[in-house]
């Protein structure tokens, strides 16, 4: 009829806003109730018969399970040699990646002859070079720590490359104006403004490292998470290889959260909003 | 060419000879361009997008190489662009001081930033300023050098009307403060008769007009010396408004 539209304002009352929290713990409830209720099904599934302990352990097997492997030192020594490995490798990827985006970032025949070779050998899928590292290092420590070194060096040349060379050139204008040499624009321009980027990598090259290892360990390993779960399976423990499932799937999430926390304490200098970005 | 030299001695703070400069062999950008800024001098120099004004900047300010012709300019100038170009990664102080490592920094960076009116954000993020406190800090960084020559690149453009206002005003006090050589480019006639002492216009790399503008300070546009200076910058600038 009118033309007229009238906007009113919903004010919430302290009352209303009562009412939103105890909804809002209603919903942190709700995220919970599902995983809870699956594992509730799992564990009636197997204790009633319908599931054979054979084809999946249950749930509180498994925690039986782990606290045995945790007590008799099986669980920590093998998580010890895995998480030795891992770092070694991620160590060895970041060394390299950084050097090498360096070379290639900073100058133009640094990316002539390293930028090539490097994004030919990105798109071989590392795991296939498990036959030939075993050839060329044998079954000792060796082919795991390089596998993990080789997957995880990728992610990190890529960004950081990527971030090196995405610098801002008019920042790079404004430290000529000032009178920059080569050293004092590397510490205060491409080596923060490429942090960013360099984060980015770190959090794939962490997953890409687990991701390396778990194959690694279970292609021919004397200890180690994936050895332990490899063999649980000629003994039918389906328990112990959950345990071990179970393990991997929480040191990714610690280690994400880890790089989570570097990022969002090196990059306080960011607006809340791009803080802690899902890559 | 001596009478130059003589100049130089005498204390000219910039002399620019027989400047010209080309892209890729096409027609000149800047066509054997001569232009000699005084100490303590304000040069405000306008011009259409693609006189050569910023080409002249940039080569002034060492970002583009003297190809034809000859450029004299003190070692300690300074640069504010169009946009601040603060480092993100540091605190605003830190900016101001960027490149400088010896002692007492810190008061000279906080004398510097009370200057500019911006001593409760020293310790502020970059991208959490406005686009005038960040015009702020960036002008802040150009002054803790004491430039002999400082080159304003259309510092106030991307800022609103009101700010730009502000800003015009400091630009002002800080230049009576610190009589350093000041090359304002701008496309803004009021802009330049608020601030300069001469106007340069500039047109296809040629100097089309130059002329000094004698009005004492602080200024007022209602002056009809104003009005008649506006009148014949804009006609030289190809705006004709009566």
């Amino acid at each position: 009829m009118s033309d007229t539209i009238i906007l009113t304002g919903t004010n919430k009352t302290g009352d209303t806003r009562r009412k939103n929290f105890t909804l809002e713990k209603l919903v942190f409830a709700r995220r919970y109730a599902s995983p809870i209720l699956l594992v509730s099904l799992w564990q009636l599934a197997c204790s009633s018969g319908l599931l054979s302990t054979r084809l999946l352990a249950s749930p509180a097997q498994i925690a039986v399970t782990g606290w045995t492997l945790v007590r008799d030192g099986t669980l920590p020594y093998n998580l010890g040699v895995s998480l030795l490995r891992a770092a070694s490798g991620l160590g060895i990827a970041i060394s390299v990646g950084v050097v090498l985006a360096l070379i290639s970032g900073l100058s133009r025949l640094g990316e002539d002859i390293v930028d090539a070779p490097l994004q030919i050998l990105r798109t071989l899928p590392a795991l296939a070079l498990v036959p030939l590292f075993i050839l060329w290092f044998g079954i000792g420590e060796a082919p795991k720590i390089l596998l993990v070194a080789l997957g995880a060096t990728f992610p990190i040349y890529l960004n950081l490359h990527k971030g090196i060379r995405t610098i801002d050139p008019k920042l790079l204008e404004m430290t000529s104006t000032l009178g920059f040499s080569r050293w004092q624009t590397i510490r205060d321009v491409f080596l923060p403004g490429a942090l960013p980027d360099f984060l980015t990598g770190l959090r794939y090259a962490v997953g890409v490292s687990w991701l390396m290892l778990v194959v690694a360990e279970q292609v021919n390993a004397e200890s180690g998470i994936g050895h332990m779960m490899m063999d649980a399976e000629d003994f039918l423990r389906t328990d112990i290889i959950l345990v071990g499932l179970l393990v991997y799937g929480v040191l990714g999430l610690l280690s994400d959260q880890i790089v989570r926390f570097l990022e969002s304490t090196l990059l306080a200098w960011r607006p809340d909003r791009r803080k802690g970005q899902t890559v | 060419m001596t009478g130059r030299r003589a100049e130089v001695e005498s204390g000219t703070a910039v002399i620019v000879e027989q400047l010209t400069r080309r892209f890729n062999g096409g027609p000149p950008v800047l066509d054997a361009l001569d232009l000699a800024i005084a100490p303590g001098e304000f040069v405000a120099l306008l011009g259409h997008s693609g006189s050569g004004k910023s080409t002249l900047l940039r080569t002034l300010a060492g970002l583009d190489p003297v190809t034809e012709g000859a450029v004299t300019r003190p070692r300690d100038v300074s640069v504010v662009f169009q946009e601040h170009r603060l480092l993100p990664w540091k605190r605003v102080w830190k900016n101001v001081v960027l490149g400088q490592e010896d002692k007492g920094i810190r008061q000279r960076a906080e004398a510097v930033l009370e200057e500019v009116g911006l001593s409760h954000r020293k310790s502020a993020w970059p991208l959490t300023l406005s686009g005038g406190e960040a015009q702020r800090a960036a002008l802040a960084r150009a002054l803790v050098r004491e430039p002999a020559f400082l080159m304003l690149d259309e510092p106030f453009a991307a800022l609103d009307a009101l700010t730009r206002l502000k800003m015009q005003q400091l630009v002002a006090d800080l230049w009576k403060k610190h009589r350093c050589a000041v090359l304002l480019v701008t496309h803004d006639v009021d802009e330049a008769l608020l601030l300069a002492d001469r106007a340069v216009v500039l047109e296809r790399g040629q100097i089309r007009v130059d002329v000094p503008i004698p009005l004492p300070r602080p200024r007022r546009h209602s002056d009809p010396e104003f009005e008649r200076l506006r009148t014949l910058l804009l006609d030289a600038l190809g705006v004709h408004t009566s």
